[in-house]
């Protein structure tokens, strides 16, 4: 007869087990660390980490058993009913501190000259479990170094070999980059190739590195852990708005460690919010307000500079447009919308990479949350790069992948993922809608209702086994999500792609998620940043010069046509510059610059793709004389005499804001006109990683790191044969209005029928968007 | 230190090139023989079959061109190449000799036998004859053949109860 449970209260999947004394109620088949953990018991440990598969190879952990016949790793032995375990008995401490005497031996004492000191596992552990002197007097072995990059410092030496960085980039980042290379003594951590990482999610390993073997390049010998302060903020590259520590000293960002949000970035953070910081403090970072006299701009204090700004504002009166980067919290986009409109204009956008404003999108959020994604059995990405559009959401839709999800994808290009897709359909820009029309066209056959404007659209379209399976592979598997992209949003037939793929999301039963744009792209579409039933788009602005033209934080790289933006600056009579850098565009064209601070340096609100709602802090010190965008909003306000500018904080101004909270209520509707495609080679523009934003583009090291390209443009194999280019050639690319000359890769990522000339770098902002045919000659 | 081109080079490589019809038809074998799910089974013969092609080592490259055709991270396939005794990472001699040194052959005198080997030969453990003939491989762990100790393993085959007259004519029989 089988034991009788030892606590008949327990409810069915769990069991009772009692550790140092204290009786728990455990999951069945989980850890005894898991038990420990929860019940807030000690138990040490350097390989074990919550979010990677268990290795239970350090034997760190290991703890007292009743009835187990040796000690046992707590972090690979599953609970039992009726399990009685003892972390502090005697044979637990000694285990402990034999295997921490052994995880010293190879170990350099070198702590005063480790990055780690202060805050490092290893010293806390051999602190607390270890003896206080070492008995090993023999040599410790030394291991050569590789270089993994700009953003990752090495001290291999220092490696205990919990393998956490290995498992990281196997199961986290999915990219497979560093494993145990040797046997036994020799056994090293590395690439073995020596090459630097190439994962969106890399700093994390230095998160994971219990020891100084791995840490952070760009804070390396900055300061040490105790003379920094932590504050709250969040990220504010992607419009995930991961949860994070700025790490400050004497108010300046020295490093960014990710916050723990389950719901948003667990305990990630990608690469872009880690290293942003060293963008904040670029040279052509402005300190002072600056009016141009004589042709010249020049420092001028602030009482002039809003006086000037003002003036000639108020000279223009109602022509008058506002460019503003989704970089600007809601509060500083709702002052904007609040300044435009006093003067009585409508033309104010924030969504500048945007083509296609047809059916007025805008904010749009997610349907199936950012945290349920990994649950999905289907999702259908529409010209979205997992990896690069939001990192954190790549690495949702890899566990939901790693799970069995079937992912299709309709994208133009054939984006280095790191899962497995089910399909994947790689055409030029125009021929997307096609594609999603024939997986619509599938649906329709089988009874589903199209609107009426899609009809024609629809019928024309030819479907295939492809689309077939992609309309089976949504019904079949819930929930299932369809996934709209960085490069749909973008898209110059925007509207239909967002069309269709919200007909096949409706037809199949699943949600539509929507990317809506970087950083607080949602917000200030809910607080107003967006042009009136009667107002001008971003493009329009850009297109139709008016008499002043407002830019917040953005630069001509952050737009979908550079020269136009460029054009908009020189041709408006007016230009007042609300930004952090006073870059080259800058320098030419403003009039009036009032520097402000970056998201880390101001108060703010920002609303993710989820519409979470995230207030942040001011957690560093803006330079010289710059403020915070809402007062210096404010006192612009104030002087032209406009009504909702009377509050004194930052209180009364949230009081007085639409609430950001409250989604949008407009739907997007209308269809932009589709013209017959034009023969030749279609441009796709993407952004690269790190050049999406005025911070990210002077971050050094992200710049240094193999995730941003060089300039280049890049055809299929049978293209570049087709025109006898071989890779490497320099060719003169023309949009018909302007060219630009650029070296050739020859990649099977691209389709036929299209050109890559990635967007974002000074090299190409000549030449004309997404969907442009481009002319190559060779230079 | 690789070069910048050398990496890329390493990850460039085209295994329907670097590979042999020969090696990659020896690699099929193998991976017939386990679970379409279980490439990753494959690698231990798999990189037996590049190192036989490749005159008796493993450059980055070829260690590169198996896990791409075998389909799985680079980096598994280092792991075991940097593991296994038998796999060789450097350019070596024909004739691969190791020596165990592990507990019984330790006791029975292996490490007379190695300084032995290393005298006649000119060479240190984990070095080759100039003329490109031996090698004597680095700390050869166990080959279950204590019984018999001391032994050695010379191209796959055991030679027991070694003394330093016995190895010396395995050497001399290495042409």
């Amino acid at each position: 007869m089988s034991a009788q449970p030892a606590a008949p209260n327990t409810p069915p999947d769990h069991v009772s087990i009692e550790i140092d004394g204290k009786a728990l109620q455990v999951p069945k088949g989980s850890m005894i660390i898991h038990a420990a953990d929860k019940a807030g018991i000690q138990i040490p440990r350097f390989c074990y980490h919550d979010k990677l598969p268990i290795a239970a190879n350090c034997r760190m952990c290991l703890v007292d058993v009743e009835k187990a016949p040796k000690p046992m790793p707590a972090c690979a032995t599953p609970v039992m009913d009726g399990m009685k375990v003892y972390t502090q008995s005697k044979r637990a401490l000694d285990s402990q501190r034999n295997v921490m005497e052994f995880l010293l031996i190879n170990h350099p004492l070198d702590c005063p000259i480790c990055d780690q000191g202060g805050e490092c596992e290893l010293q806390d552990v051999a602190m607390g479990y270890g003896r206080s002197v070492s008995r090993f007097v023999e040599r410790k072995r030394v291991v050569a170094d590789e270089d993994l990059g700009p953003l990752v410092a090495t001290d291999m030496t220092r490696c205990i070999h919990c393998t956490r960085c290995v498992r990281f980039t196997s199961e986290i980042a999915g990219t497979y980059e560093l494993g145990g290379m040797g046997r036994g003594e020799h056994l090293e951590i590395g690439t073995y190739i020596g090459k630097a990482m190439e994962s969106e999610l890399s700093g994390n390993v230095v998160d994971v590195c219990p020891v100084g073997a791995l840490t952070n390049k760009v804070f390396r010998f900055r300061a040490r852990a105790w003379e920094l302060i932590a504050r709250e903020s969040i990220g504010y590259h992607d419009a995930l708005g991961s949860n994070l520590w700025l790490h400050t000293r004497r108010g300046e960002v020295l490093r960014t460690v990710p916050r723990d949000n389950e719901q948003v970035n667990e305990c990630w953070l990608s690469d872009r919010d880690r290293y942003s910081h060293q963008g904040l403090y670029a040279d052509d970072r402005v300190a002072k307000p600056l009016v141009r006299r004589d042709g010249r701009l020049v420092e001028a204090g602030w009482e002039e500079a809003i006086a000037a700004a003002a003036a000639g504002l108020k000279a223009a009166g109602a022509n008058l447009g506002a460019l503003v980067s989704p970089l600007a919290s809601c509060e500083e986009g709702h002052l904007l919308a609040a300044l435009l409109r006093g003067l009585g204009s409508e033309a104010i956008d924030h969504r500048l990479r945007v083509l296609d404003f047809a059916d007025g999108a805008a904010g749009a959020t997610f349907e199936m949350p950012l945290a349920a994604l990994e649950g999905a059995r289907a999702a259908l990405l529409v010209g979205l790069d997992p990896r690069h559009d939001a990192p954190l959401l790549g690495h949702r839709l890899r566990k939901a992948a790693r799970r069995g999800a079937a992912v299709h994808a309709i994208n133009p290009l054939a984006y280095d993922g790191n899962f497995e897709l089910a399909g994947e359909r790689v055409v030029p820009p125009a021929q997307m809608v096609d594609e999603l029309a024939a997986v619509a066209r599938v649906l329709v056959d089988g009874g589903a209702e199209a609107p009426v404007a899609l009809a024609e659209a629809i019928a024309g379209a030819k479907p295939g086994d492809a689309h077939r399976a992609i309309v089976d592979a949504l019904r079949a598997a819930q929930p299932a999500v369809v996934l709209f992209g960085d490069f749909a949003v973008q898209h110059p037939l925007a509207s239909w792609l967002r069309a269709l793929a919200r007909f096949v999301a409706t037809a199949t039963g699943a949600a539509f998620d929507e990317l809506a744009g970087p950083a607080n792209s949602v917000g200030l579409s809910r607080v107003g940043a967006l042009p009136g039933a009667s107002g001008h788009d971003a493009g329009a602005i850009m297109q139709r010069p008016r008499k002043a033209l407002v830019v917040f934080q953005a630069g001509a790289l952050d737009a979908a046509r550079p020269a136009a933006f460029d054009r908009a600056r020189e041709a408006a009579g007016f230009h007042l510059h609300i930004g952090a850098f006073g870059c080259a565009g800058v320098q030419a064209h403003a009039d009036v610059v009032l520097p402000i601070g970056l998201p880390p340096e101001t108060d703010g609100t920002y609303v993710n793709v989820d519409g979470l709602v995230q207030r942040f802090a001011a957690g560093a010190k803006a330079p010289g004389d710059a403020r915070p965008g809402w007062r210096v909003l404010r006192a612009l306000g104030a002087a032209l005499g406009l009504p909702g500018f009377a509050f004194d904080d930052l209180a009364g101004l949230r009081a007085a804001m639409p609430d950001p909270a409250a989604p949008r209520s407009a739907q997007a509707a209308g269809l932009a006109v589709r013209r017959p495609s034009v023969e030749g080679l279609a441009r796709i523009a993407t952004v690269p990683v790190y050049r999406i934003d005025p911070v990210l583009r002077r971050a050094a090291a992200l710049q240094a790191s193999p995730l941003t390209p060089k300039p280049v443009l890049r055809l299929h194999p049978g293209e570049a044969q087709a025109r006898g280019f071989a890779g490497g050639t320099l060719l003169r690319v023309s949009d018909g209005s302007a060219e630009v000359v650029l070296p050739l890769e020859i990649s099977d990522r691209v389709p036929h029928g299209a050109v890559h000339v990635p967007a974002g770098f000074h090299e190409t902002v000549a030449l004309a968007p997404t969907g442009a045919v481009l002319s190559l000659v060779r230079a | 230190m690789k070069s910048a081109s050398g990496i890329q080079a390493v990850k460039d490589v085209d295994p329907q090139v670097a590979l042999s019809d020969d090696t990659r038809a020896r690699i099929d074998g193998w991976l017939a023989k386990f679970p379409a799910d279980r490439r990753r089974s494959a690698v231990i013969q798999a990189l037996m079959a590049a190192q036989e092609q490749n005159g008796g080592w493993l450059s980055d490259e070829i260690v590169t061109a198996v896990a791409k055709y075998i389909g799985i991270p680079p980096v598994w396939a280092y792991e075991v190449a940097s593991f296994y005794s038998m796999l060789h990472l450097g350019k070596c001699g024909r004739h691969k000799v190791s020596i165990c040194t592990n507990i019984s052959c330790w006791l029975n005198g292996a490490q007379s036998l190695v300084e032995h080997a290393e005298k006649r030969l000119g060479i240190a453990l984990g070095e080759s004859t100039p003329d490109g003939r031996i090698h004597l491989v680095a700390e050869e762990e166990c080959l279950a053949a204590c019984v018999r100790a001391p032994m050695a393993l010379v191209d796959g085959h055991y030679h027991e109860n070694l003394t330093p007259e016995k190895l010396d004519q395995v050497l001399d029989s290495l042409k």
